[in-house]
C-alpha cells in the first residue's frame, strides 16, 4: 500500500540524513521525499511517499517518532488529503509535434514556460498519477528531460499538522 | 565570568555529578585534558584503547544507575569508539561520549585526524550533536545527559571541534531541559493497565517474561512483588538476569536459544504472556512464525513504542516506564489474590519440564567442564559477585550456571554480541562499585580482543578476577560448525596462544593455570581470598568439546530444542 507520511522535524543540520538513514538502515522504501522549512523557520516539513504493509507502516511511524529531532508524524493517506507534485518536462517540439505538444499541455492544464525553435518546457502540477499519465500520453521519443519534485501533501479541512 | 569551551565541558560534567570518566587524549581534546588536569572532582581513567573507554563507561552505567562518560579524540579516537557506542545502543545503556573534532574552519577539508563522527555514529546512537558555537555548548551537554538517561536510555555523542573548546562565553548550566520534539511517556495508560490486570486474572497458563528494561529502570522490587502476588512463573531474558531472582522457586531460568526447557516450553504454550521491558528478539522467541502458531494473549510493557508489535503481535500494549506501570498494576491488584487452583495444572506441567534437569552435566576426573568452573565461581563468591562476561559459550554458561539474585550484577553484550567487552566492563563496574567483588568470565578468544586493558587495571589497582575458560577454540563458532557444518572447523582453532600466566605476570598481575578438575576450587579460593586485592588471571584449560545446551537452532521454534542427552 502506498502511504504519504508528513513529518515536522527540527530544522537542524543533519535532520534529513537522520530520516533518510533510518529508512535505508531498516529497509523501508522511499518513493519520493521532499523537504523545506515551514512558516516557522525552526521547523522543517518533510513529505515521504512510501509503500509497505500495515505492520511496516506502524514501525515506520514509531521509528520516526523515536528520532529525537522529530516533532510530529502523520500518515496523510489515512484520511482525506490533497497531494501535489510539480514536474518540469522538456520536450522536442518541431513540425507537427509542436502543435500536438501544445494541445496535450492544454489538456493536462500544463503551462509552457520556455520556448525555443525546437523545444518546449512544460510545467505540470497534480497528483503523481496525473504526471505519470502525461508522460504516457505523449510520444516518449520526444521527451528530452524530466524533473519532478516528489509529492507534497496536506490534510483536508480541519486536519492540521502543526506544533 | 567568561569561560573557555574546555572549562565549560568540565563544569558541565561536574554539574552532572560525574565522578569518573574513561578516556584517551589526542590533539583535538588537548584543551579539555588541560582543564581536567586543573581539577580533582572528576577522576579520569586512562585506558589503552578508545573502544575500552566506551565499554568501561558502559559497564559503569550498567552496574550503577548513573550515566557513563567517555572522552576520545577526533578521527581514529572516534572510530575506535564506534564499537563501544553500538554495543551500548543495542542494550539501551545511558552513556555520553565526548569526541574531539578538528577546528570548525577545517571541517570538510580532509584535515589531519578528521572524520565525520556525527555521520558515522548516527545509526548507532540515541542522538548526537556537533557543537558549532561555544554558546550552545552548555545547553547541548545538558540535553545529552537528559536524552541519555530518560525514556529508553541510550548513548549520546557530543562532537566538539577544537576551536570551540578555546572560544569563550558566559557559563550558566541550565537547570531544566525543554525539547518540543522529545518528551518520553512515563505513566502507562490506565485503561490498558486495567485490561492487562483483567487478562492476568483469567490466565490459566501465564508466564511473566522479564527483560533488560526491568533492570535499566530499576524495577526489580516491583517485578518481585507482582510475581509473588500473582504466583505466576517467571523467565528472564539474557539481559534481564537478576531483575527477578535466579534463586526464586518461581523462576524458570533464562529463555531463548540457550534457555531452559521449562522456560522455553512455558513461553511457547502460555495462554497469557506478560512481557516486561523485553522485546521478543530473535534469540528469545526463535522463529516468529513458529511462535505465532499457538493462540495466546500478549501484554507488553515497554517505554519504547517501537518495541511493541515489532516481531510478535501484542494484544495489550502499555507504553510507559516499567516501575510506574507495575506500581499501577499492583494498586489494581490489591486485595484480590488470584486463585492458585486456576494455574495448578500449568505448574504441574512446568514441574514435568523442570524434571528433565536440562542443565545437568557430568564432571569426570580428567577434563575440566566449563559449567563446573562457573558453579564453583558461584559458590566461592556466594552468588554476590558482579559478573562481566564476554561473548560466546562462556557467556551462556555464566548465564545458565550463575543465578543472579540481584539486578546490575550481570554485565554482558546481549544485543550486539561484542567480544572483548568483559574486561573493560569489569573496570567500569569496579569504579562504580569499589567494594564489590568483580569477576570476568571470558574465553581465550574474547579476552584477547581487549587484553591491553590489563595495563589500565594495573595502573588503577583494580582487583578484578579473570576466569578464562580456555578451550583453544572459538567455542561457539566451533559448536555451530560441529552441529551444522559437519565439524569443518574453519577458522575456529586458535594456535600459538600466549602463555596467559606469563602474560598476566608481564602486566604485573597474578596468573594461575588450572588443568585438573580437583584444582578448580583451590585456584578460585586462592584468587578470591589469598589474592583478594590483586588482579588474578586464571587460565582454566577446559574440555575442548564441551557444548552449550539446551540449544534452539537459528530459525527454529522455541520447542525445537537440542538437549545434551540427545547426543
Amino acid at each position: 500500500m502506498r502511504h504519504i507520511i508528513s513529518i515536522l522535524i527540527e530544522n537542524e543540520a543533519g535532520a534529513l540524513s537522520r530520516v533518510s538513514g533510518l529508512f535505508s538502515a531498516r529497509g523501508y522504501n522511499i518513493e519520493t521525499l521532499t523537504v523545506a522549512p515551514t512558516e516557522d523557520a525552526s521547523l522543517s516539513r518533510m513529505t515521504i511517499v512510501t509503500t509497505g504493509s500495515e505492520e511496516v507502516l506502524e514501525q515506520i511511524t514509531k521509528q520516526l517518532n523515536k528520532l529525537v529531532d522529530v516533532v510530529k508524524v502523520v500518515d496523510l493517506s489515512e484520511a482525506a488529503h490533497i497531494e501535489r507534485e510539480l514536474m518540469l518536462i522538456k520536450v522536442r517540439a518541431t513540425g507537427k509535434d509542436r502543435e500536438e505538444m501544445k494541445r496535450m499541455a492544454d489538456i493536462f492544464r500544463g503551462r509552457i514556460i520556455d520556448v525555443t525553435d525546437s523545444t518546449y518546457v512544460v510545467e505540470l502540477t497534480g497528483s503523481s498519477s496525473k504526471l505519470d499519465s502525461f508522460i504516457s500520453a505523449i510520444d516518449t521519443g520526444l521527451i528530452l528531460e524530466t524533473v519532478r519534485t516528489g509529492v507534497s501533501g496536506i490534510g483536508r479541512g480541519d486536519r492540521i499538522l502543526k506544533v | 565570568m567568561k569561560m573557555t569551551g574546555a572549562e565549560i565541558v568540565i563544569r558541565c560534567l561536574q554539574e552532572e555529578k560525574v565522578e569518573v570518566m574513561f578516556g584517551y587524549p589526542g590533539g583535538s581534546v588537548l584543551h579539555i585534558y588541560d582543564e581536567l588536569f586543573k581539577q580533582d572532582q572528576i577522576k579520569h581513567i586512562l585506558v589503552r584503547h578508545e573502544q575500552a573507554a566506551v565499554h568501561a563507561a558502559d559497564g559503569y552505567a550498567r552496574s550503577s544507575d548513573k550515566v557513563g562518560v567517555a572522552l576520545v579524540t577526533s578521527g581514529p579516537g572516534a572510530t575506535n569508539a564506534v564499537t563501544g557506542i553500538a554495543t551500548a545502543y543495542m542494550d539501551s545503556i545511558p552513556i555520553v561520549v565526548l569526541s574531539g573534532q578538528v577546528p570548525t574552519p577545517a571541517i570538510g577539508l580532509d584535515a589531519f585526524q578528521e572524520v565525520d563522527t556525527v555521520g558515522i555514529t548516527r545509526p548507532c546512537v540515541k542522538h548526537n550533536f556537533l557543537v558549532k558555537d561555544v554558546r550552545e555548548l552548555a545547553d547541548t551537554m545538558k540535553k545529552a545527559f537528559h536524552i541519555a538517561r530518560t525514556g529508553r536510555p541510550g548513548p549520546v555523542v557530543v562532537d566538539i571541534p577544537k576551536d570551540i573548546t578555546a572560544h569563550t562565553c558566559e557559563f550558566e548550566y541550565p537547570q531544566t531541559v525543554q525539547m518540543r520534539s522529545y518528551n518520553p511517556v512515563v505513566k502507562g495508560h490506565l485503561g490498558q493497565i486495567k485490561k492487562a490486570v483483567q487478562l492476568l486474572s483469567t490466565a490459566k497458563r501465564p508466564i511473566i517474561y522479564v527483560g533488560g528494561g526491568a533492570v535499566l529502570s530499576d524495577a526489580s522490587d516491583k517485578v518481585r512483588k507482582l510475581a509473588h502476588h500473582l504466583g505466576f512463573p517467571v523467565t528472564n531474558t539474557l539481559m534481564g538476569l537478576g531483575a527477578f531472582s535466579g534463586t526464586d522457586p518461581q523462576n524458570l531460568g533464562m529463555l531463548g536459544m540457550h534457555g531452559t526447557v521449562e522456560a522455553n516450553m512455558a513461553m511457547h504454550y502460555a495462554d497469557v504472556i506478560l512481557a516486561i521491558g523485553a522485546r521478543f528478539d530473535d534469540r528469545v522467541v526463535g522463529n516468529p512464525e513458529n511462535f505465532a502458531e499457538e493462540p495466546r494473549k500478549v501484554i507488553h510493557i515497554d517505554i519504547d513504542p517501537s518495541s511493541i508489535s515489532k516481531r510478535v503481535k501484542v494484544d495489550v500494549p502499555i507504553v510507559g516506564n516499567v516501575p510506574d506501570v507495575l506500581e499501577e498494576m499492583l494498586k489494581l491488584l490489591e486485595g484480590s489474590k488470584p486463585d492458585a487452583a486456576q494455574t495448578a495444572a500449568w505448574w504441574k506441567r512446568i514441574e514435568e519440564w523442570r524434571a528433565k534437569q536440562c542443565l545437568n552435566f557430568k564432571q569426570g576426573d580428567d577434563l575440566i567442564m566449563p559449567q563446573y568452573v562457573v558453579q564453583k565461581l558461584y559458590e566461592i563468591t556466594k552468588g554476590e559477585a558482579i559478573v562481566c562476561s564476554d561473548v560466546g559459550q562462556h557467556q551462556m554458561w555464566a548465564a545458565q550456571y550463575y543465578p543472579f539474585a540481584e539486578p546490575r550484577r550481570w554485565l554482558n553484550s546481549g544485543g550486539l554480541g561484542t567480544m572483548g567487552v568483559g574486561l573493560p566492563y569489569a573496570m567500569g563496574a569496579q569504579f562504580a562499585n569499589p567494594d564489590a567483588t568483580v569477576a570476568v568470565v571470558t574465553g581465550e578468544g574474547s579476552i584477547q580482543m581487549c587484553i591491553q586493558e590489563l595495563s589500565t587495571a594495573k595502573q588503577f589497582r583494580l582487583p578484578l578476577k579473570i576466569i578464562s575458560l580456555n578451550n583453544r577454540y572459538l567455542g561457539m563458532v566451533r559448536q555451530w560448525q560441529e552441529m551444522f557444518y559437519e565439524s569443518r572447523y574453519s577458522g575456529s582453532y586458535m594456535d600459538s596462544l600466549p602463555d596467559f600466566v606469563k602474560l598476566a605476570e608481564a602486566y604485573g598481575h597474578v596468573g594461575i593455570r588450572v588443568e585438573k578438575p580437583e584444582d578448580v576450587e583451590p585456584a578460585l579460593r586462592k584468587a578470591f581470598i589469598d589474592h583478594k586485592d590483586e588482579l588474578v588471571f586464571i587460565d582454566f584449560q577446559t574440555n575442548r568439546e564441551a557444548n552449550v545446551f539446551p540449544m534452539v537452532a537459528a530459525g527454529k521454534g522455541l520447542t525445537d530444542m537440542i538437549l545434551a542427552e540427545d547426543l
